[in-house]
């Protein structure tokens, strides 16, 4: 059986309950069953989590950085979305 | 499942609480923590849509286009933060729509105070400063809740929200350093959300109807007294800056609390507007029934174009 025919699955692993699921790399397996068996053999040999994530790669639509400038643009023209963009009195300024 | 099973179950998810350990999606958890949970959360998503509004009422009459681009932003992260809340109490199993019909029909609350009106644009700075505060105090308690998707809501929203309590602060200092006409209109607007924002940390613990339980499953992590007292302390030298009078005749410093002494809220009007009763009540729903239904031919839309893609895709 070779490699290329199976199908890439990214993880992601929850490190401790309260935490979100985080990326931690990727790995080829048959279905979504053996992904979840391979992740845990793979990324979870020092128990680095009480959860795992398997989703197939191809399922994640990614935006390109390429495009980041139109993507995101005009979000960095609003520094009033940032709290120290507003002066106030020293006796104040900790709300 | 017999009872005996259930009994271990609950026994292992109170020990889990305990433990300070969050509360996952797929965990078991006892059903009346899950109803709860999806009252608490979903009447929390509400109140930030439904907040959109009395605050919306003033963005096409900002006094100046930094104002304007301002409050643009706040309302719009308003927004953004109803979607965290519901898409938080969807891992719970209930539906966005389940969500929305109980809010239209009146079945759901939202926070009583969206339903005052906002008659100056005192209104706004008052509400940032005020509502938005109230509402920081209660979400900062809110970060350690015991169900993990609502404490990571949490934190989110309490780091966006940093901006919103600040915007309002300095409209009131601008008014309060301005005219004598301009002085007035802050101080009415303090007078008219001050008693509203203490309201919004819900009835005394004695009269709580979900305190005790929420406690216990450590839902909510400080009762509302004790998160309304908070908040007066944090409020109190904030006015003095200002240089406006107090709201309340009875706010004065304890030295012997610790606390500032404030007098009692008007309980019959706090549960009258609850009841459907305040002055925008019914303006609030009707509103947002309206947008919904506006919104009809876009979600057609994209319906539309999505089944067009696959039939060309499967062509």
């Amino acid at each position: 059986m070779s490699t290329e025919k199976l199908e890439l699955f990214e993880v992601f692993i929850r490190s401790k309950r309260g935490l979100d699921h985080r990326h931690v790399g990727s790995l080829h397996a048959e279905d979504h069953q053996q992904a979840l068996e391979y992740a845990r053999d793979c990324y979870t040999r020092r128990s680095e989590g009480v959860s795992l994530w398997v989703v197939k790669s191809a399922d994640i639509v990614a935006s390109q950085e390429d495009d980041a400038e139109s993507f995101y643009d005009p979000m960095d023209d609003k520094p009033y979305r940032h709290a120290t963009y507003y002066q106030l009195p020293k006796e104040v300024d900790n709300m | 499942m017999n009872t005996e099973d259930t009994a271990d179950l609950e026994q292992a998810f109170q020990i889990r609480i305990d433990k300070e350990e969050k509360i996952e999606p797929k965990d078991w958890m006892p059903g009346e923590y899950r109803r709860n949970l999806i009252r608490q959360i979903s009447q929390h998503a509400h109140s930030e849509v439904i907040g959109m509004q009395p605050e919306g009422n003033w963005l096409t009459r900002a006094p100046t286009l930094r104002r304007k681009a301002v409050l643009l932003a706040k309302v719009q992260d308003e927004g953004g933060h109803g979607l965290y809340l519901y898409s938080s109490a969807e891992t719970l199993g209930v539906s966005r729509a389940e969500m929305i019909e109980a809010l239209q029909s009146g079945k759901a609350k939202y926070a009583s105070i969206f339903n005052y009106p906002t008659l100056s644009w005192a209104d706004i700075g008052a509400i940032g400063w005020l509502v938005d505060g109230a509402a920081i105090v209660n979400q900062i308690s809110l970060q350690r809740t015991s169900y993990g998707p609502y404490a990571r809501a949490m934190v989110r929203i309490c780091k966006e929200e940093s901006f919103h309590q600040r915007q309002g602060y300095e409209i009131m200092l601008s008014l309060s350093r301005g005219n004598q006409a301009q002085r007035e209109m802050a101080q009415d607007a303090l007078n008219r959300w001050w008693w509203p924002s203490l309201m919004m940390f819900g009835p005394h613990d004695a009269d709580s109807a979900h305190s005790a339980k929420s406690m216990r499953w450590k839902i909510k992590r400080e009762t509302n007294d004790d998160l309304r007292q908070k908040f007066v302390d944090q409020s109190v030298p904030q006015i003095d800056v200002l240089k406006l009078e107090y709201p309340d005749p009875e706010l004065k410093w304890n030295e012997n609390r610790g606390h500032y002494d404030f007098g009692e809220l008007d309980w019959d009007e706090f549960y009258a507007v609850i009841k459907g009763d305040g002055h925008c009540n019914r303006e609030r729903i009707q509103h947002h029934v309206k947008a919904h239904e506006e919104g009809e031919w876009v979600r057609d839309a994209l319906k539309a174009y999505d089944a067009k893609k696959k039939a060309r895709h499967a062509a």
